[in-house]
């Protein structure tokens, strides 16, 4: 584990009391104040320290039982980095992760084990996340294995209800990936990550590698087991409108930061950070109307380096309401005024009903 | 009845003889056009084009029977899943498909592009027809700068063109794709550029020989949202500069609702729906396209379930009897299962046209529709039908009529 100088960690802390909670909402995870940076190396045979990536950087948020939290941001924004932080994959550089009232940070490996049974992972590309080499069966079924859960008959009985629960032929049991469609394998990924009756699921894009008609199959899927099983999800995905059918609240991540945060209506309805606002305003819409009359913010640039991120807000190298202030001063994440205690945006600047911010677009930098 | 778009061949013969790309010849198509001449004849016609690759475990039928027209500065937009053809289709106009017995014909700017050499086809790939790929870290070469790739480009289509005026016009490339500090950024190697720098990089290599049409399959597929909006917008704009034809690749129905003009709709190697932007959105005939557009996660339809078509697409080796919709069409009839619809028009038009059995009148997302489908699936599904709807439909997810 990299330990790190104590220098490099975050400047501030004092955003610990943000974390949003709701009163008498039964929270499965809270994540407090969790910073993840990733040391860059150079040098041949002595190696040395010439960097951090701070791919996630003082990050609160909280996921409610049986409630799903959506996780947008683009490449780079560290919301993978976030979930294996949470998963217990990675060790965290600071902060906490309180699963189910446990402090579960760094835990060692034997004690982070049953832990293991409790959160789940669904990955991206149902490719590349399953074995080709190995059956169908014996895939589902190493859960059951590794956790000495269940053997023999009893586990293939076991493995043959997920397979029917998922929507997958149990019949299939002895088949190989590489017979499966992408939504089947998917579905496979799915039977999985259910076997040890988890109580959180992370779910890394897990609906981007596949077509529209299928990716509706998997949604709904993931929406009966929640229904049935009173699951919690991670929700990581890029496409919004995913995001806002599966999800009750949202996190906007950009550049190891959440940018916005807050229950799906608020935020959807009426975004208060500009990069929100520009993110939605840029996510295609199948209805051609609807496209053309909206004001569409292009943002200039690309995301900057994470290992050098801009000073003060981190978004305002490419931010249309930039002031001299955001360069130096970095923005809690908080409630602005006539938001509802939940909804939380770091912004100097937070946008107004009705603000044409697509007015305010600067040109290229030179 | 909308102005046609300026197309070089359309005009009177004077018009063709003054240069293609000087403004007088578009002057002078504006007269054509005040005078009545309103058949614009189109850059690219394809006529029934069919592509198939024989191989170890049976024939592949990717393309069966295709035709579209594209003409000058409009876009073309060609949505369908993975494996429904929209990929072999234009890699085969470009004869990038080798080992496929291609059949049909396709004219593009008078030449049938499938009796050409492959000699000709050199001539005529980058500098009259241009693509841009879905991947711009796999179509870029790493090892070579990326200025020095796109005036490579350049000097293979015109060796007059010194090394010195390539690479300048490499620069004046990259500025006009929005790329900053071109004169800096084109002694970049591609590994220094972000994602959607590269794909603007493609862009300027596609445009570098000021090609007739641009086919560009999936190309912000692989970029994030804000960026994608960005490359959008790019292609948007220079498409109005110079006039060009586009088609659009895509699986996003977003990115055709943004950018398309025409858009066709593919199914298992056939176009299942052919028809003007609006008319796919709101008034989608087949119910393939029905289909797609429901099962889009959309913000009326938030919370509520989603409704995915059941099943998956065919194996193009083993493709269903009839219309090859069918195993998963909630509205399927009898005559679905034997005989395959072809294109007809659906509208008064006649720029709208469906591959499907349902009455032409049972078009749109209106209960009057949704009635007269389930009418007709009242009328005309026999025992036959019934079985394969309850065997493959009624007890997935999506089923709607029945």
């Amino acid at each position: 584990m990299s330990a790190i100088p104590a220098d490099t960690g975050p400047a501030s802390t004092g955003s610990a009391s943000t974390a949003p909670e709701t009163v008498g909402e039964d929270v499965l995870v809270r994540v407090e104040n969790l910073v993840k940076y990733f040391p860059v190396r150079a040098g041949g045979l002595i190696r040395r320290t010439v960097g951090q990536v701070h791919a996630v950087d003082d990050v609160s948020l909280s996921i409610p039982r049986g409630k799903t939290l959506g996780l947008v941001g683009e490449t780079g924004s560290g919301k993978s980095t976030l979930a294996r932080c949470v998963a217990g994959l990675i060790p965290v550089s600071s902060g906490r992760v309180i699963f189910d009232g446990r402090d579960i940070t760094n835990l060692s490996r034997g004690a982070m084990r049953p832990v293991r049974r409790e959160i789940q992972m669904i990955f991206q590309d149902p490719y590349s996340s399953l074995n080709p080499r190995r059956r169908i069966g014996a895939i589902i079924g190493d859960p059951f294995a590794i956790h000495k859960t269940a053997t023999g008959a009893e586990r293939k009985r076991a493995v043959q209800e997920l397979m029917e629960r998922v929507g997958l032929n149990p019949e299939h049991y002895n088949r190989f990936p590489a017979e499966f469609s992408g939504g089947q394998r998917q579905r496979i990924g799915v039977a999985r990550a259910l076997a040890l009756k988890p109580k959180l699921i992370i779910c890394d894009e897990p609906v981007s590698a596949l077509d529209v008609s299928i990716q509706a199959q998997v949604l709904n899927l993931l929406a009966d087991l929640q229904r049935d099983y009173g699951l919690s999800y991670l929700f990581i995905a890029h496409d919004l409108e995913v995001v806002r059918h599966v999800s009750n609240s949202v996190a906007v991540m950009y550049l190891g930061r959440i940018g916005e945060s807050g229950p799906i209506q608020p935020v959807y309805g009426s975004p208060r950070h500009p990069y929100t606002v520009a993110l939605l305003s840029a996510a295609p819409a199948a209805d051609p109307d609807a496209a053309a009359a909206r004001q569409r913010i292009i943002l200039t640039g690309d995301v900057p380096s994470p290992i050098d991120p801009p000073s003060g807000c981190r978004f305002h190298p490419r931010c249309p309401k930039a002031e001299a202030v955001c360069g130096q001063q970095e923005p809690q994440l908080e409630a602005r005024a006539g938001d509802a205690a939940t909804h939380l945006t770091a912004c100097h600047f937070p946008v107004q009903a009705g603000e044409n911010l697509a007015a305010a677009g600067r040109s290229e930098p030179a | 009845m909308q102005a046609r778009p300026y197309s070089g061949r359309a005009c009177i013969a004077v018009s063709v003889m003054l240069c293609n790309a000087c403004r007088v010849s578009r002057i002078l198509h504006r007269g054509c056009w005040a005078m009545g001449r309103r058949d614009a004849l189109t850059l690219l016609e394809v006529t029934d084009l069919t592509v198939s690759f024989p191989t170890a475990d049976g024939v592949v039928r990717a393309v069966r029977g295709v035709s579209f027209g594209v003409e000058a500065g409009r876009t073309l937009g060609i949505v369908g899943e993975s494996g429904s053809g929209k990929t072999v289709l234009t890699q085969t106009l470009l004869g990038l498909t080798p080992g496929a017995d291609v059949s049909g014909r396709a004219l593009f700017d008078g030449t049938d592009l499938l009796t050409l050499t492959e000699d000709q086809l050199r001539e005529i790939r980058g500098a009259r027809i241009a693509v841009i790929f879905q991947d711009p870290l796999t179509s870029l070469h790493p090892l070579y700068k990326v200025g020095w790739q796109i005036a490579e480009m350049i000097r293979a289509h015109d060796k007059s063109v010194s090394k010195k005026q390539a690479h300048e016009r490499a620069t004046e490339l990259l500025g006009r794709v929005g790329i900053p500090r071109p004169a800096q950024r084109v002694d970049d190697y591609p590994h220094q550029f972000s994602g959607g720098m590269r794909q603007r990089a493609m862009i300027a290599m596609a445009l570098s020989l000021s090609p007739r049409m641009i086919i560009a399959d999936e190309p912000t597929t692989a970029l994030d949202a804000t960026v994608q909006a960005q490359i959008i917008d790019l292609l948007l704009r220079l498409q109005q500069e110079s006039h060009t034809a586009l088609i659009m690749i895509t699986h996003d129905l977003g990115v055709v609702a943004d950018i398309a003009d025409d858009v066709m709709v593919m199914y298992a190697g056939r176009a299942a729906e052919k028809a003007p932007k609006r008319d796919v959105f709101y008034a989608p005939h087949h119910p393939y396209t029905k289909g797609l557009l429901e099962s889009i996660p959309s913000s009326s339809a938030s919370g509520d379930r989603l409704r995915p078509i059941p099943g998956s697409p065919p194996s193009l080796i083993n493709l269903p009897s009839g219309c090859k919709f069918h195993p998963r069409c909630g509205y399927v009839l009898d005559r679905c299962l034997t005989e395959e619809p072809g294109l007809r028009p659906v509208s008064q038009g006649g720029l709208h046209s469906s591959a499907c059995w349902l009455p032409v009148q049972a078009a749109g997302l209106s209960e009057q529709a949704e009635e007269l489908r389930a009418q007709t699936v009242r009328e005309g599904r026999g025992e036959a039908a019934a079985e394969v709807f309850d065997a493959e439909i009624a007890g997935a997810e999506g089923s709607v009529a029945g």
